[in-house]
């Protein structure tokens, strides 16, 4: 039996040549479905990374309780004091300060790269204490911006998206112009997306006194989170929400990755089907232009179980190679590109790299080989069952 | 027509291939019909807003409110017809999950220039207007959460508070739809003096409006009645932005970017892929039966009819798979509505996609009939019978 199935299944593999072009046309189907499943969905992917680097496990977010974005969050300053004082907060090694970053979260109009269109860019306002905070943030070009003077720095992937914003460039927006000095990288996270400069020049820009919307915080231990929490609470004075950082930045995209996936689900499914269908016909004119060969086998005593088998494997094999095809393309046409979106949740522009992960990979191989194997099910099926004399008499 | 039974037994000849496919190219269509949908969805429907309408928000960042005294200088400027401005609030019901687009707004301007996209009857017209609290609401959203006419729902602010921190009762005086096809029927939309009420006069902004709307007599001025507008405005420290509302709809969808084209240009390759399959395969059915094409000239069929005969054969194919496809896409599509449940409320087919599709189906069966045919017709009655 099993040398039967090799047998067979030699035969069929090695017959493949001479089959090229339908062959061909079936390899291709898959191949461009795996291509667009995976291509989709590293969009999902893409964000989320960006948004799994922008949670420093150390760091919590203070915002105002209701407000499901530092967008749509106010803190007063001196509810910012209060929650400066709360227990649990690092304590800066020099000064003994706590390291807490108040900042305002604010959007400015200025054109995008790719359509010359404005966009919404993110600018955020911050303290001295924001470096401190925010500890894997390093300028990588020029220099930083100095305190009390119109000067900004840009996220390196704010920097490739929008226009002008190099070093040295002028900017003007409103009443008031700005310098850009330097470039920040950020771990990849979403802060690369931001522009930063002094809060106490920006709260007079965007008449908000001296109110802040958020505060950063850096904990004291990894487990003083539910001790800062409650005590910030507890605490009469303020009514705030704190969150980790990481659960903030997770929530950020939701919407955005919803969309994403439910568009790239129907697309994948419905996809995979109409290439299902695709295998079926192009198994079935295998099977078909072979009928007298099969036939052949099976008089001269071959069983019909390795009949279908082989025309199994010759399936899976195929849709291994359409997958891995469609998996190659996908990964160099779209590994790394990167490009900005609109954030529905905090209505600004987040720029990310598309991400073609392995784990995305072996999901479209697998997929490949599904449509593979169901769709030479039925010629494999129907290749066993044909009548000997019959086939052999037909052309 | 007389030989219709030859094609329609050729085509019932391998009926398992046909079978599928038919299939193929039923799914090809069916893909195609979500493609157009994510097109006009992504376009956030560039048709629909209003040519005749500008829209003026603050040059520096539209989260930067604008005073409400611009609204009568607004409408002292020559061409101007009406004027009506707008917060955005950023409501939602119950969970912070429950979002809804939610804007303050002036009631009677507002339904006198948005009253094609937000149609109410008359009676409810004239509760929303009168009613300090009221609001009203689209269809979407009010079969979503069970809305009825009469009804007080709290809405939470996730920008606004109100000082007690509890959410604002709105009385639901109406419920809106629209004619226009992927109209976004999710918004709710309440009176302004509200929402005034609740903001402290020292925060600086209270009677100040996120965007100004305007309607213009003669739409081809837009350009120079903005400019002019936005000269008015000019060094003042709220400078204006003004453009047509299609401009700034034109800019969203440009925020929300090649993401909706890129997932456009895949699915459109992956759709070609398989056409390139079921074109493939009848092409092979076609090329199978040279031999057969040659007995038929060989009987006195002219080239001509035997070219219409398979063309009629692939034809047929295709249509049956290509337009069950996009009619199943488009009563799907119709029916379901938006998938991502108010994300993408332009999620619709509309009708000149139709129309291509249906040329797209025509043209799969032509093409893939065509050249096969073509090939046989002209080949010599002898060569041809001798082929196997």
């Amino acid at each position: 039996m099993l040398s039967q199935i090799i047998a067979v299944t030699g035969v069929n593999i090695r017959s493949i040549p001479a089959r090229l072009g339908s062959s061909a046309v079936a390899v291709i189907g898959i191949a461009g479905v795996v291509l667009v499943f995976v291509a989709v969905l590293s969009i999902a992917e893409g964000v989320n990374a960006t948004m799994k680097a922008s949670g420093d496990p150390d760091v919590v977010l203070i915002l105002r309780a209701g407000s499901d974005t530092e967008m749509t969050s106010g803190l007063a300053g001196d509810a910012v004091r209060v929650i400066q004082d709360a227990p649990g907060i690092a304590r800066d090694g020099a000064s003994g300060g706590p390291m807490t970053s108040p900042e305002l979260f604010v959007v400015v109009d200025h054109p995008l790269k790719r359509s010359g269109s404005p966009a919404n860019v993110p600018l955020r306002g911050v303290t001295a204490e924001a470096f401190k905070v925010h500890s894997r943030l390093k300028i990588v070009e020029g220099r930083n911006f100095e305190f009390g003077k119109n000067e900004i720095i840009a996220g390196r992937a704010a920097s490739r998206q929008f226009v002008g914003l190099n070093v040295g460039t002028p900017l003007k927006w409103g009443e008031s112009t700005w310098t850009l000095v330097g470039i920040f990288e950020d771990g990849g996270s979403v802060s690369e997306s931001e522009l930063w400069c002094d809060v106490k020049v920006l709260q007079p820009a965007y008449r908000r006194g001296n109110s802040y919307q958020s505060v950063y915080a850096r904990l004291a231990s990894a487990d003083s989170f539910q001790q800062l929490k409650d005590s910030l609470t507890s605490n009469p004075q303020i009514t705030v929400s704190t969150m980790r950082a990481a659960d903030y930045y997770g929530s950020q995209t939701e919407t955005l990755q919803m969309i994403v996936r439910t568009i790239g689900g129907i697309i994948g499914v419905l996809m995979g089907v109409g290439a299902v269908f695709g295998a079926i016909i192009t198994m079935y004119t295998a099977v078909a232009s072979r009928t007298r060969e099969i036939a052949t086998l099976r008089a001269l005593g071959f069983g019909s179980i390795p009949v279908v088998i082989s025309v199994l494997v010759e399936g899976a094999l195929l849709s291994l190679v359409g997958g891995l095809i469609g998996g190659l393309i996908a990964w160099i046409a779209f590994d790394g590109y990167e490009t900005a979106t609109m954030n529905f949740q905090s209505f600004s522009q987040i720029a990310f790299a598309f991400a073609v992960t392995p784990r995305l990979l072996a999901q479209g191989l697998f997929y490949a080989l599904v449509m593979g194997l169901v769709g030479g099910l039925l010629p494999a099926i129907r290749a066993a069952r044909l009548p000997v004399v019959n086939a052999l008499r037909e052309l | 027509m007389k030989f219709f039974p030859i094609v329609w037994r050729n085509l019932l000849r391998r009926k398992f291939r046909t079978f599928f496919t038919m299939g193929a190219i039923f799914f090809a269509f069916l893909l195609f019909g979500v493609l157009m949908a994510i097109r006009t969805a992504f376009g956030m429907n560039i048709e629909m807003a209003g040519q005749g309408r500008l829209m003026m928000i603050d040059k520096v960042s539209i989260i930067n409110p604008l005073p409400a005294s611009y609204e009568g200088q607004i409408r002292q400027v020559a061409g101007v017809t009406d004027v009506t401005h707008s917060n955005w609030f950023g409501g939602y019901y119950q969970d912070v999950r429950n979002q809804f687009a939610t804007f303050a707004v002036d009631p009677e301007s507002w339904l006198r220039i948005y009253a094609k996209e937000f149609e109410l009857p008359e009676d409810q017209k004239k509760a929303f207007i009168a009613d300090r609290t009221g609001a009203i609401v689209g269809i979407d959203t009010a079969r979503k959460y069970g809305f009825k006419v009469g009804q007080r729902v709290p809405i939470q602010g996730t920008i606004y508070r109100r000082p007690d921190g509890g959410p604002w009762e709105f009385t639901i005086d109406g419920i809106y739809d629209s004619k226009i096809k992927g109209a976004d029927k999710t918004n709710l939309v309440f009176n302004y003096q509200f929402l005034r009420e609740t903001i402290p006069e020292q925060s600086g902004f209270r009677d100040r409006y996120n965007w100004y709307v305007f309607t213009i007599a003669d739409p081809d001025r837009a350009p120079e009645i903005a400019a002019k507008i936005d000269a008015m405005f000019a060094n003042s420290p709220s400078e204006t932005k003004t453009n047509t509302e299609k401009a700034f709809v034109s800019d969203w969808a440009k925020q929300v970017g090649d993401i909706g084209s890129i997932m456009m240009w895949i699915v459109a390759m992956a759709m070609f892929t398989i056409l390139l399959v079921a074109g493939n395969t009848m092409a092979q059915a076609i090329r199978e039966r040279i031999n057969e094409l040659a007995v038929l000239k060989t009987l006195g069929f002219s080239e001509g009819r035997i070219l219409w005969m398979v063309l009629l054969e692939s034809t047929l194919i295709a249509c049956v798979g290509g337009l069950l496809g996009l009619g199943l896409s488009y009563a799907l599509i119709t029916l379901s509505g938006d998938p991502t449940h108010g994300l993408l409320p332009a999620f619709y087919f509309p009708t000149p996609a139709v129309v291509a599709g249906i040329g797209l189906v025509l043209a799969l069966g032509i093409g893939s009939g065509f050249l096969p045919a073509w090939q046989a017709s002209r080949l010599r009655i002898v060569d041809a019978l001798r082929r196997n």
